[in-house]
């Protein structure tokens, strides 16, 4: 992984991953900073890591369940619509999805 | 802290720390919202509280400045970002709630690097928090408004959070404690995330005694968040030896930290042995490697937690849309951060498919070398002590356009945050050009109490040091 080079394929393809409507200067600037990022992470593989287990947590919690029951909640359904730009008939109104 | 009581009103208290914040504000840029009305109304209920004899609670009256990415309906939260303008909650924090229950008064929110991505406040929306010692360098960060709202002595205490280093780095740059707790004491609910599994919610105080009582009354279980640990903090009654095993760590001796840094901690590490404590020296390669996977593990999980910024529920949204689409991509491309957009990107680069084995996966095995480091050097010495940060604080802009220099800043405070443990920021002393110096203690996975009581401990040790300073210099005045 020590050489892998980040281009303006990758760029796209992570701005795409993203949601970022990047514009050419941005994609320019990413493409150096990205590289120079990844160059430095890549000196894990250095590191020794054959036989140890990954982790993700460090108290090694698993999923801890609760009750299946509606709790009073803080926010009701008129302050969190309250927050969106705009709101018709109890729905967040967006621009045309196709 | 002073709080209020019969003696000294709650109001006395906040226009006092209102008045040094607007004071002060110009200068350097410390908050991004002042809570002037809601503060002043709230002071005078306490007063009028305390009036009627009932009991306000143990922070009663006591001005505080809040990070600006814990939620709560006074001010609008913002992060720092421009994504979420115009966005105030409808709900509180915990620990927003838990400070507030005890009589605390918010006076204003704080700047920090948007989304908490950052070193030094430079990449917040509003522009940067200047240091308490120096006008021309950085806060540190991210939580830089914090850390300067207290080491001016606007307010007694400020919240923050630390995912990598976001509290110890601006306390040590600024000459207040900082406390980074064991991972899950204090809830994060209410928190705007940034990394899951490292963010921790801590504090900014003048001294060790305030940090306890914070801790007292902070930390514990919450059924808002699932990994808070069962209560501990002030709760087992343990046999805390006041002779300590210290460990320092020899990779950190090298040439990548400042002379300065490493003088410092010669210095303290004399003061100990000559306290009685025993010095223990750690080899720790593993550590070596903590601030890559660091920066490997943390872009993945801002990846995640901030693809829920759509300009669709709240905040902002761009203007300039015809499709959903180009609702969702104008809106982040214009709402984050450059800062903001590498993290994200490189998050999503580590995750996707053909490199998540190479990088993600190689990331996670070594955050459990660095733990298995931490346990072994524990079975060797009570606690560490360790530079929070290789450099005292830099010149505004001197590493904001280079990525990976601003974070080599961390690397001697992420792996604290990889492996869950506290860590506590200590002010000792300063540099000849006046800038603050900061050492952090870190101890085993809940020892957050002795941390902060071998801190107080120090203090008294200095203190009485210094008083034989004075008498031996014959009677200073």
């Amino acid at each position: 992984m020590g050489n892998m080079e980040v281009n303006q394929d990758t760029i796209a393809h992570l701005a795409k991953l993203s949601d970022f409507a990047l514009t050419e200067d941005e994609s320019a600037r990413l493409e150096a900073d990205i590289n120079g990022i990844v160059n430095y992470i890549s000196q894990l593989d250095e590191l020794d890591t054959t036989g140890v287990e990954p982790t993700y947590q460090v108290f090694e919690m698993e999923n801890i369940w609760r009750e299946d029951e509606i709790l009073p909640q803080e926010a009701d359904r008129e302050a969190l619509l309250g927050l969106a730009k705009e709101v018709k008939d109890n729905h967040i109104k967006v621009p045309k999805v196709l | 802290m002073k709080t209020a009581s019969k003696d000294i009103s709650a109001m006395t208290l906040v226009k006092e720390a209102l008045t040094k914040a607007h004071q002060y504000q110009e200068q350097y840029h410390i908050f991004n919202y002042l809570n002037d009305t809601e503060a002043i109304r709230k002071a005078a209920e306490i007063d009028e509280r305390i009036k009627r004899g009932e009991n306000v609670g143990r922070l009663a009256g006591v001005p505080y400045a809040l990070k600006d990415n814990f939620l709560s309906p006074e001010g609008e939260t913002t992060a720092s970002a421009h994504i979420l303008e115009g966005f105030t909650s409808p709900v509180t924090a915990t620990a927003v709630k838990r400070v507030e229950d005890e009589g605390a008064i918010m006076i204003g929110r704080t700047n920090l690097d948007a989304f908490a991505h950052g070193s030094s406040t430079e990449n917040s929306y509003y522009g940067p928090t200047k240091n308490s010692k120096d006008l021309e360098r950085v806060a540190g960060g991210s939580s830089g408004g914090s850390a300067v709202a207290v080491a001016l002595g606007i307010v007694p205490f400020a919240t923050g959070t630390d995912t990598g280093g976001s509290i110890r780095q601006p306390a040590s740059f600024n000459g207040v404690y900082g406390l980074k707790p064991t991972y899950g004491t204090i809830s994060r609910y209410g928190v705007v995330a940034m990394a899951s599994s490292t963010d921790c919610v801590g504090f900014f105080t003048e001294n060790p005694e305030d940090m306890d009582l914070l801790m007292k009354v902070t930390a514990g279980q919450d059924p808002n968040d699932m990994t808070t640990l069962p209560d501990f903090y002030d709760r087992e009654e343990k046999f805390d030896d006041p002779i300590k095993k210290i460990g320092v760590i020899k990779d950190f001796d090298n040439e990548a930290v400042s002379p300065e840094i490493r003088a410092c901690l010669s210095r303290e590490i004399e003061k100990l042995k000559a306290a009685g404590h025993e010095i223990v020296e750690l080899n720790m390669p593993a550590l070596k490697y903590a601030l890559a996977a660091y920066y490997i593990i943390t872009p993945a999980e801002v990846a995640s937690n901030l693809s829920r910024h759509d300009g669709v529920r709240y905040g902002f949204r761009s203007e300039n849309v015809q499709t959903l689409d180009e609702l969702y991509n104008n809106t982040r491309n214009e709402g984050f951060m450059p800062e903001n957009k590498r993290r994200i990107m490189i998050g999503n680069f580590v995750l996707s498919s053909g490199f998540y084995d190479a990088y993600y996966l190689k990331a996670a095995k070594a955050r459990t070398l660095i733990i298995q480091e931490y346990a072994q050097a524990f079975e060797k010495c009570d606690l560490i002590l360790t530079p929070v940060s290789p450099n005292p604080a830099f010149k505004l802009g001197e590493k904001v356009d280079n990525p990976v220099a601003m974070y080599l800043e961390d690397m001697m405070s992420v792996s604290l945050n990889l492996a869950g443990l506290p860590g506590l920021a200590i002010p000792v002393g300063e540099t000849t050009n006046g800038l603050s110096l900061g050492l952090q203690l870190v101890g085993p996975r809940r020892s957050d109490q002795e941390l902060i009581n071998f801190a107080k401990r120090m203090r008294g040790d200095h203190e009485s040091a210094e008083d034989e300073h004075v008498d031996l210099m014959g009677g200073n005045d």
